[in-house]
């Protein structure tokens, strides 16, 4: 009986790698995501339905065949439609967006972490943190730097409490 | 004259002499010192081995993280078809070494294609930037006219994000305004092997002339220049964990060669200090014997 068991558990485990493969590899009209972060690797050339992000000039939406087009990201919550429909939000520090002609896209950022991961009492620290910096800050460029800290800290809060 | 030679042919009779009597006593305390420094040598190295291959076996998880985001850094320059200016020939080399040595031919690898550019026609529009002490250390002596900064503190720690963007820093405002260029760094293979390679650098003008550049929507000079200098930034974050990734692996290498021939080289001497030995003894048992039998 556990023998069956375990040779069933071993056979669905093979199947699920094998379908996994197939899916990895983008077909025409498909969109391949590689989405890293310093810290971790989100995706590698995966396959995703839809892509939101938010860039210095607005929020937009990638689909397949989407445009080619370079942007900027800005603090925010970059949300991943995977293809088979669970959504993943993860907040992003800063970075680059590049869509290509073969309608893949990178997404890389400085720092990228889960939603779930963000803690809101800490997010809040940093944000009154980062405010008194900005209040305080003596020259054009601590003042230019405790304001990028500021628009990340106030970014996180929100996502975490969202 | 002749009073100058006389002694000169003396001395060195005399010294044999001394040398002769008490050569064996001699050696062996020389040997028996020769194999304790030898031994310790072989402490040091091996404890180095240990040390590089924990210190390996993280730059490698970190690499396998970095890869895609190098990729896809490097992958927008690809597509969009950037080539490097020709009416413009100023270039930009990134050396990317670290300040510590003892790893093997890692760092003069990656001068040593450095050196071989700068040596052929059209050097002196070329500009270098050493990472690591070590790069810099070889190339200063001839062609330190074209280095223009060098950081440090490379490879003690395993290499950040902050690190990276540091040198990105450092390249942006060194007030060099370059066309093209390239970051040199070793491409990390398997435990054994690593290559040079390099990562393309441009200018923003190189960039705005792409061919393909067109087919790219709402791009406006800010939003280049901003991606232009993240992008940068991820390259050299890249070429970092690429390089401390071989550096590693080729200390570990390294280490283990020395252990090994240190390993060699303390059985040939506990041998010769064997049979060091053994010669004292029965030269010894030689002297007593045959003054006992002069006694009788």
């Amino acid at each position: 009986m556990a023998m069956a068991l375990r040779s069933l558990l071993r056979n669905s485990t093979k199947r699920l790698q094998v379908r996994s493969f197939a899916a990895e590899a983008p077909k025409e009209g498909e969109m391949a995501l590689t989405f890293a972060a310093g810290n971790k690797v989100f995706y590698n050339k995966q396959v995703v339905k839809q892509i939101d992000v938010p860039s210095l000039s607005g929020a937009f939406g990638i689909l397949p065949k989407h445009v080619p087009t370079l942007a900027v990201l800005r603090p925010g919550v970059v949300t991943v439609l995977e293809n088979d429909g669970k959504t993943n939000k993860i907040f992003v520090s800063s970075g680059t967006i590049t869509v290509n002609d073969d309608s893949s896209v990178q997404v890389l950022a400085e720092e990228a972490h889960p939603l779930e991961n963000l803690d809101r009492g800490a997010a809040q620290e940093a944000l009154s943190k980062a405010q008194s910096e900005f209040n305080s800050a003596a020259n054009e460029k601590a003042k230019a730097e405790a304001a990028i800290a500021l628009e990340v800290a106030e970014e996180i809060v929100k996502a975490a409490s969202a | 004259m002749l009073g100058r030679v006389v002694p000169g042919v003396t001395t060195p009779v005399v010294a044999v002499i001394n040398f002769q009597q008490n050569r064996n006593m001699a050696t062996l305390k020389a040997i028996s010192i020769r194999l304790k420094s030898v031994k310790n040598i072989q402490k040091i190295t091996q404890s180095m081995k240990m040390v590089s291959a924990a210190k390996y076996t993280r730059a490698e998880r970190d690499l396998k993280a970095a890869r895609p985001y190098g990729e896809g850094a490097v992958q927008f320059y690809e597509r969009a078809e950037v080539t490097p200016p020709e009416d413009d020939p100023k270039q930009l080399y990134v050396a990317m070494t670290s300040d510590r040595g003892l790893c093997g031919a890692v760092h003069t690898g990656v001068s040593k294609v450095i050196r071989t550019r700068l040596a052929e026609p059209g050097a002196e529009n070329i500009k270098v930037i050493c990472v690591g002490d070590k790069s810099r250390g070889i190339l200063q002596r001839l062609y330190s006219k074209h280095i223009i900064s060098v950081c440090q503190e490379i490879g003690r720690l395993p290499p950040t994000f902050q690190d990276a963007c540091k040198i990105a820093g450092a390249i942006l405002t060194s007030g060099y305004e370059f066309a093209s260029g390239k970051i040199v760094y070793n491409k990390f293979k398997s435990v054994v092997s690593y290559q040079q390679s390099d990562l393309p650098l441009f200018s923003q003008k190189a960039v705005e002339n792409a061919p393909k550049l067109t087919i790219y929507d709402s791009l406006d000079a800010d939003v280049i220049q901003s991606y232009m200098e993240f992008s940068l930034a991820s390259m050299l974050f890249y070429a970092l964990k690429e390089g401390a990734c071989s550096e590693q692996s080729s200390r570990m290498t390294a280490m283990d060669n020395a252990s090994k021939n240190a390993g060699e080289m303390i059985d040939k001497l506990t041998l010769t200090f064997n049979r060091t030995r053994q010669a004292v003894i029965t030269r010894e048992l030689i002297e007593i014997i045959s003054g006992a039998a002069a006694l009788d």
